[in-house]
């Protein structure tokens, strides 16, 4: 060993030392360096350059973009429409209260810190839907009706996963609660129906929703197309929640069924006061997950012709007036969904690593 | 096992009281809300699609359907029945599920370990990729790469070619076509012949080494047998392979294998897509090696790359496996996007047009979900069977 | 087996609670010919044990004797399938009913605590006497702060489970079970998850509690334990009752070879 006996501390490794062992740490690191640093710079350049350097920002109308870069111009004059769809404009107020809401529910629980957080988290899971049950259809409080027809875009989409996760949460805690029961035959319901959810697409079960569910139901009853489409989403949603909380009953030791026993607590007690508050604080993580890849699935509503924040844009790129703005049309939708589902996963992790290290102790 | 004397017990509890009768009790009721909820949706969907005229049962499948689809891997035309259009759909949504496995798989394994790398910029470089990719919707990559790759594309007449045989336009990729001629059954015997001979001779080796202890270079031999020996059988048969190559009639063209612009921009979406979750399951399939696995090898004088090939693989592979089917699963269901891009896939063909067309949604919506359910059972069939072989591995 | 003299030790040991005078004190547990079975296996034979009001027994026993599944088929955590168990005048049958007011009565100290690491060691106190006995609120913390002064650790009733130590959450769990009024203790090994500086604290409130009258059957390997407090020492091997003396007896002349045995093994150190 030609290395010497002491290395130098952590604090004392110099950039140029750091780069040698992390880049250039002999010649196949070295060329493996060089081939990614040369295919990065030739390949980010031009990209960063029509983002930014060459993107028009500014203008009044599709004329104004005539460089070379992004013509960023078109998200934000179509802005209003991706954000609230055809929700009218005097109204829009209603909506922006809900982003108000939900932000100050949610916002707080990225804060460590902050006091009462709990609380705002409560009123987001059971006060926020009911507000916006009065506020954003209207109807209610000489609300204007706005038919929901007219909803869409970024607004249209964090209803569908709100609304999706929201609704599945009680659906999933029956049916996990179900497929342990010792009862072979509730056990055997539960398990088909989530096996069988599963196991489609999503896309095969929107259709169910908005072509099999007007048979299924009497004459004269009809919900309108959202309406369809959430009861799809939320009993697809279900079955995966029920997994995810299966999960969680599945790692409550035995020990605490038993002791709940012993002293005299029946099942619904048991259930509720012992196990379900703990397998479901061990199982938000899971829950984050899934709300995640509900997010990203919600864009399938576009395929039964909803206008969700991806339909809106999607809808609006082949507009004549506007040249060849797919790209950006795609990058602003893009960006929508990583920022929100990035910063959601990353809140998720940091739960998963605290509860990791709080449980055990 | 109930061993149970009668005697020993002087009064049985009140029916209501003892639990077996209880759960006998509710799960009849849950027998019951089961029963009336499904009939109660047979009845209403009978008289609705009765007022609304539409026939049911599966006879529409022997009709004849009457419509084109771009792209089959059975032959097909607009004069055979639902039933071939089911087929042509499930043959390509098969078709996209395989190539996007493939490409996933290989894409998947190498970004995981680019992950794990000793490099920075490449350990970081997979990181971005992995973060950006599964937090995209795949729909809007799917959209992405349709409309605004491939859409892109320059037309027919001004396509990209290379050597005169591979073209690219915005209608496709089109590439030279092998046509066996007479005799090529020799190279297939040939082909046949050398995976055996290399079998034999993996035996031979492991035999061989455990009773001498000398290793043989089974890899290179065998590559080499399996390049050489179809080789010689085609050169043996007088090179019986002939290429159509593609050609420019009219406005498109004709000739070869095309690649339609709706399967590349699905197949590429899908596979990026997949690989990011991928990546993840192969990266922390590798840490979950313990890191004293790694030194009990070096302990033991077992050189790097064995140790890779002989302790570190074989229980990372067992960790990595359940998850990964279930990554194909994902994939092969979310095939079914295809829809939105009019690639001819089950869902696109049979749930979409056959259904629009016959109107029987309840027939047509059951077969499909049944393909579905058939494949997923499938599937976690397969993982059962893997744990249940890895978990006696494990005693 | 019914009768079964109860001979009164002489209290040469400082720490030993008053004999238990309970030769006038009617059964309060009764097992009768209990059989057990896991699928093919025979795990509890024949068992017949009679237990007045105020006994303190000591079962002890090889691991794998049957012994915490047999005080466990005492408030119904376990089944048994052959025979009577009649706890407090009640038969533990199939009836929900008589399992829960058994159960109401039957108060258990587990191996491993099983304490609720999402409730506060008052929370986890009152639990039961609120939702099960219907207590007002404010009362059953009143009664369940007495109980953890009696446990010696009131100071901790707001902290959770994960920040005490062993002994401290043992000590909750015998508090927990205390404050459902139990007329009956259940103990399946107490001490043996605990480091060894820990089994005094756990074990002076038991022998506190023996002290008050409290009829208690404790699962333990503890032998200090059984020769101050217990009225009777219960050997159990293979499923069987195999030996059933006072302390005195059971320590100095074991009757049996198999018990003979045991002792050997466990007093050697």
């Amino acid at each position: 060993m030609a290395e010497p006996m002491l290395k130098p501390p952590k604090s004392a490794i110099s950039p140029i030392t750091w780069v040698r062992q992390n880049l250039f740490s002999g010649w196949y690191n070295t060329l493996l360096t060089l081939v990614v640093g040369y295919l990065l710079v030739i390949g980010v350049g031009p990209v960063f350059s029509w983002l930014f350097f060459d993107a028009t920002f500014l203008g009044s109308g599709p004329s104004d973009c005539t460089g070379t870069g992004a013509c960023w111009l078109f998200i934000s004059e179509r802005l209003n429409f991706f954000i609230y769809g055809f929700y009218p404009d005097d109204l829009q107020w209603r909506v922006d209260v809900m982003f108000g809401l939900l932000a100050l529910s949610f916002v707080p629980q990225f804060i460590e810190r902050f006091p009462g957080r709990k609380w705002f988290g409560l009123f987001g899971l059971t006060g926020l839907p009911v507000v916006g049950y009065f506020l954003v259809p209207g109807g209610n409080f000489g609300l204007e009706v706005v038919e929901s027809s007219k909803w869409g875009g970024l607004m249209l989409t964090l209803i569908l996963a709100y609304i999706g996760i929201l609704a599945s949460l009680p659906i999933g805690i029956v049916l996990a609660l179900g497929r342990r029961s010792e009862m072979p035959i509730i056990r055997g319901i539960c398990v088909v129906f989530i096996e069988v959810w599963r196991a489609v697409p999503l896309i095969t079960v929107l259709f169910m929703a908005s072509v099999m569910l007007p048979l299924f139901l009497p004459d004269g009853m009809n919900f309108e197309k959202l309406m369809r489409a959430l009861i799809g989403i939320t009993l697809w949603q279900s079955a995966y929640m029920a997994e995810v909380i299966r999960g969680g009953l599945q790692a409550i030791p035995r020990g605490q069924y038993e002791a709940a026993d012993a002293l005299g607590l029946g099942y619904w007690k048991k259930t509720g006061l012992i196990i379900l508050p703990q397998a479901l604080k061990m199982v938000i993580p899971g829950i984050v997950n899934t709300f995640i890849s509900l997010f990203k699935d919600t864009t399938l509503v576009l395929i039964i012709g909803l206008f969700d924040i991806l339909g809106t844009v999607q809808s609006t790129i082949t507009d004549p007036a506007w040249q060849n703005v797919a790209i950006e049309g795609y990058v602003f939708v893009a960006f929508c969904f990583w920022v929100f589902c990035f910063g959601i996963s990353r809140y998720s992790q940091n739960l998963e690593r605290k509860l990791d290290t709080g449980h055990r102790t | 096992m109930k061993k149970q004397t009668v005697d020993s017990r002087p009064a049985g509890p009140k029916p209501w009281y003892d639990p077996r009768i209880r759960s006998i009790f509710f799960q009849f009721i849950a027998i019951a809300l089961v029963f009336w909820g499904g009939w109660t949706l047979v009845d209403n969907t009978l008289s609705n699609m009765e007022s609304r005229g539409i026939s049911t049962g599966f006879g529409f499948l022997d009709e004849t359907a009457g419509f084109g689809i771009i792209m089959s891997l059975v032959p097909y035309d607009a004069t055979m029945t639902y039933g071939r259009t089911f087929l042509v759909g499930l043959m390509n949504t098969l078709l996209v599920s395989a190539m996007g496995i493939v490409a996933a798989t290989i894409l998947g394994f190498i970004i995981g370990v680019a992950r794990l790398s000793s490099n920075w910029l490449v350990a970081k470089l997979a990181l971005v990729y992995i973060e950006v990719i599964r937090n995209i919707p795949l729909l809007l990559q799917i959209f992405f790469w349709y409309f605004a790759v491939l859409g892109s594309l320059p037309s027919p007449r001004q396509s990209v070619e290379v050597a005169d045989s591979f073209f690219l336009n915005n209608r496709g990729l089109y590439l030279p076509e092998p046509m066996p001629q007479e005799g090529f059954g020799l190279v297939w015997g040939a082909v046949i012949a050398a995976i055996v001979v290399v079998i034999g001779l993996r035996a031979w080796a492991k035999k061989r080494q455990l009773a001498t202890g000398q290793i043989f270079p089974t890899f290179k031999v065998g590559v080499a047998i399996l390049v050489i020996l179809p080789t010689v059988g085609y050169l043996a048969a007088g090179a019986p392979l002939e290429w159509e190559f593609p050609a420019l009639k009219g406005f498109n063209f004709g000739g070869g294998i095309t690649i339609i612009p709706e399967l590349a921009a699905l197949w590429i979406a899908l596979s990026l897509y997949t690989a990011s979750f991928i990546a993840e399951i192969v990266r922390s399939g590798i840490l979950s090696v313990s890191k004293g696995q790694t030194e009990a090898a070096k302990a033991l004088g077992i050189p790097n790359s064995l140790t890779l090939r002989l302790v570190v693989i074989p229980q990372a592979m067992r960790v990595i496996i359940p998850p990964l089917t279930s990554q194909y699963l994902n994939l092969t269901k979310n095939s079914s996007l295809a829809t939105a891009i009019g690639y001819p896939d089950l869902v696109a063909v049979f749930m979409g047009t056959t259904l629009n067309q016959t109107g029987q949604a309840v027939e047509v919506v059951a077969i499909t979900m049944a393909v579905y359910l058939t494949i997923s059972l499938a599937i976690s069939l397969f993982m059962n069977i893997y744990n249940r072989a890895a978990a006696i591995k494990e005693r | 087996m019914g009768t079964i003299m109860t001979e009164q030790t002489q209290a040469t040991d400082p720490k030993k609670p008053v004999p238990s005078q309970t030769e006038n004190k009617p059964d309060i547990i009764r097992v009768e010919g209990m059989n057990k079975w896991y699928g093919d296996f025979h795990v509890l034979k024949d068992l017949n044990l009679n237990v007045r009001q105020g006994e303190r027994i000591v079962i002890c026993g090889p691991s794998g004797s049957g012994k915490s599944t047999f005080i466990r088929c005492i408030n119904r955590l376990e089944e048994h399938q052959q025979g009577k168990i009649i706890v407090d005048n009640i038969e533990l049958t199939d009836d929900i009913r008589n399992i829960d007011t058994v159960r109401r009565e039957v108060g258990m100290v587990f191996q491993h605590f099983n304490l609720f690491p999402h409730l506060t060691v008052l929370e986890n106190c009152c639990l039961s006497p609120i939702w099960v006995r219907k207590t007002p609120r404010k009362a059953a913390e009143e009664a369940a702060m007495e109980y953890l002064e009696r446990v010696k650790i009131p100071d901790q009733a707001n902290k959770f489970p994960g920040q005490l130590s062993g002994g401290q959450q043992q000590r909750v769990a015998i508090a927990r079970a205390l404050c459902m009024k139990p007329k009956i203790m259940l103990f399946d090994e107490p001490t043996s998850a605990l480091d060894p500086e820990m089994i005094k604290e756990v074990l002076d409130v038991m022998i506190e509690l023996a002290g008050s009258g409290m009829t208690m059957i404790c699962v333990t390997h503890e032998m200090g334990f059984a020769k101050t407090v217990a009225d009777r020492v219960i050997f159990m091997d293979g499923g069987e009752i195999v030996e059933e003396a006072p302390p005195h007896e059971f320590f100095t002349n074991p009757q049996e070879p198999r018990t003979q045995k045991f002792l050997e093994q466990i007093l050697q150190h």
